[in-house]
């Protein structure tokens, strides 16, 4: 009976709510924490996208000589020209390779951790992946110093491939002398890219209902025959995405790539050359230039690409997954 | 007796040879994974031996000798330090709103999309917004609280994602039954949400931490990339850019000095102080990682035991 006797108490509380319920206070905080994260969006977006356009602005260089194959950006050497062609081309190549390296591999290896790996080797590799993520891009640029480029160096350098007819002709360009080369670029993002498709593909593959699965084999297919014509085509959507969130680090990755890409600002034309991208010119010519000058404003113009990129890619993803449950 | 044929025909030889080829493969990939990681810790294994010792951690960097990375080690710790407290609380608040109060409206929606785009922005970007808001703007220099608070933007949506998600993990039952307790909102998400989060929140914490440690890009354009110089810890003077313990003044951290160094390539120990470096930083990396996961079951025993 005692409980009963409580009930109009409580609900007379209820009903007078003091001044501090009434502004809520704890609401209002929680709520501008979560909404810092616009403005910073909001300021970031506003800073740099003003930044980025002095070059055309105050410097009057014309918006379509970006366009142009020749980066010319020093006025000590004669006139100027600022193309970020070289620079747009060795990201989307440098970025696609490395792609076509890592997809197949991240989902080979989302589909063994989901379908085929026995719980002992899903709880050495899910770990092995993670720590994958943590390794900072400097180490990741320094093994591509130390091993990976004097490899590169030493396979296609003065030894039998070059021998060969065509495959000879596409690695016996000059530059690849050193082994600092968009090949080396991508061979490094690839591995860095390696543990975000994967994960993401991994989700979506586990969201796969387990029904379609014994459907499937009762059925009498095998396990291959349901992963490629009943998982894949399911999962794919997740696959994209995680594909589409790995080209964003890729194309955003800075200081790995600087490391081993070789800077030299020309037009991509053999995967052995030496190439620079945008994040590594950047990173490069940023401490050495003035603030205000027209050469800084180029490197503003580049990270307003790289925002819009980044931008573009976050709404990409939400038209994949567009009808499907936010995540 | 017709049912088995009919059956052996639709699995044909072929197709089991396709599934045997497919599950090699698909366990290689697994394979290659531990391969490369194993490959790259014996490598730095080796490369840091006869490196790291005490002296090299405990001693100031040196022109000649090989010397050590004492400063640069402490202001990877201190602008760490410096992130997690600005970015721990309102991170996790962020969670706190996401998780138990944001409805399903324009807001919220354009939350999540701020969460995702600073999420997809290249770090170098966010190292140049830091560059042109605190150093062109407010003309502080290279500061580690500039790159501190860079560092905040850059991780703020991981770490709010993470408290997110470990609110959401609290079953609701133990809402429910406070609420009915007669407590307000607040009080339930104080008194009964966060404490019961509190092993998936401190997982997020070290994830968070363990990226922040490693982060250069960020680095380079707002805390400094110069040699730092001697510090004299016993300098509690947290005005004087002379304390290695004032967040203002230049800071130096781990990994953009091993990106200083490879850039410059300059004194006869290079090689070896980055190696000694890298394999500090992915020592930390494994601390960090196997570090969540021990503390996180520790905790999850210990307070679902209660």
């Amino acid at each position: 009976m005692a409980q009963v006797s409580t009930a109009p108490r409580l609900a007379s509380l209820r009903a007078t709510p003091g001044l501090l319920e009434r502004i809520d206070l704890p609401r209002r905080v929680v709520f501008a924490a979560a909404a810092s994260m616009i403005l910073i969006v909001a300021l970031l977006l506003v800073f740099i996208a003003w930044q980025g356009i002095q070059l055309f602005v105050r410097d009057g260089v014309p918006v379509g000589q970006i366009l142009s194959p020749t980066w010319q950006p020093d006025r000590a050497s004669g006139a100027t020209n600022f193309g970020l062609l070289p620079f747009v081309a060795a990201t989307v190549l440098v970025t696609a390779v490395a792609l076509l390296i890592s997809t197949p591999l991240s989902v080979g290896l989302a589909v063994f951790l989901s379908e085929v790996a026995p719980n002992w080797a899903r709880a050495i590799v899910q770990p092995a992946l993670e720590i994958f993520v943590g390794i900072p891009s400097v180490v990741w640029g320094w093994l591509g110093i130390t091993i990976l480029v004097p490899f590169l160096a030493h396979t296609f350098h003065g030894n039998a491939i070059i021998g060969l007819p065509v495959v000879g002709q596409i690695f016996s360009i000059p530059g690849f002398l050193t082994g600092f080369s968009w090949m080396a670029g991508s061979l490094v993002l690839s591995i860095m890219i390696l543990p975000t498709i994967t994960s993401v593909s991994y989700d979506a593959f586990r969201a796969v209902p387990l029904e379609m699965r014994t459907g499937s084999l009762a059925l009498g297919t095998t396990r291959w025959q349901t992963i490629r014509h009943i998982l894949i085509p399911s999962a794919l959507p997740g696959v994209l995405t995680g594909v589409v969130l790995g080209m964003t680090r890729a194309a955003g990755e800075a200081l790995a790539v600087q490391m081993v890409i070789g800077n030299s600002p020309t037009m991509p034309a053999a995967i052995t050359q030496p190439v620079t991208t945008l994040t590594s010119q950047i990173t490069l010519d940023m401490g050495n230039t003035v603030f205000g000058e027209p050469w800084q404003d180029a490197l503003w113009t580049m990270s307003l690409v790289l925002l819009i990129v980044s931008i573009t890619s976050v709404v990409l993803v939400r038209v994949i997954n567009k009808g499907r449950m936010a995540t | 007796m017709t049912a088995t044929p009919s059956l052996r025909r639709k699995t044909s030889r072929g197709s089991i040879l396709a599934d045997r080829a497919a599950t090699v493969v698909l366990w290689g990939t697994g394979a290659l994974v531990l391969l490369i990681l194993g490959a790259i810790i014996v490598h730095f294994a080796i490369a840091a031996w006869g490196v790291v010792s005490p002296s090299f951690i405990l001693s100031d960097p040196s022109d000649v000798a090989l010397g050590g990375i004492l400063p640069v080690l402490w202001n990877s710790i201190y602008i760490l330090a410096l992130t997690m407290v600005i970015a721990v609380p309102v991170g996790l608040l962020g969670g706190i709103y996401m998780s138990e109060y944001a409805s399903d409206n324009a807001v919220t929606g354009a939350i999540r999309f701020a969460e995702e785009a600073i999420s997809s922005v290249p770090s170098i970007v966010v190292g140049l917004f830091g560059l042109i808001l605190f150093v062109d703007n407010f003309h502080q220099g290279f500061t580690a609280l500039n790159g501190a608070l860079a560092l905040t933007f850059f991780n703020l949506p991981l770490m709010t994602r993470l408290s997110e998600q470990a609110l959401r993990a609290v079953p609701q039952e133990e809402r429910s039954a406070s609420l009915a307790l007669g407590a307000t909102k607040w009080q339930t998400i104080r008194h009964v949400v966060v404490p019961l989060a509190i092993p998936g929140l401190i997982t997020g914490v070290i994830l968070t931490a363990g990226r922040v440690f490693g982060e250069a890009a960020v680095l380079l354009f707002t805390s400094g990339i110069g040699t730092p110089p001697h510090y004299n810890f016993a300098n509690f003077d947290l005005f004087s850019p002379a304390s290695p313990w004032s967040p203002f003044r230049p800071s130096t951290t781990l990994s953009v000095y091993i990106y200083k160094l490879q850039s410059e390539g300059l004194g006869s120990h290079v090689n070896q102080i980055i190696d000694g470096s890298a394999a500090i930083l992915i020592s930390m990396v494994l601390i960090f990682n196997l570090g969540a996961r021990f503390i996180g079951r520790v905790l999850t025993r210990r307070l679902t035991a209660a």
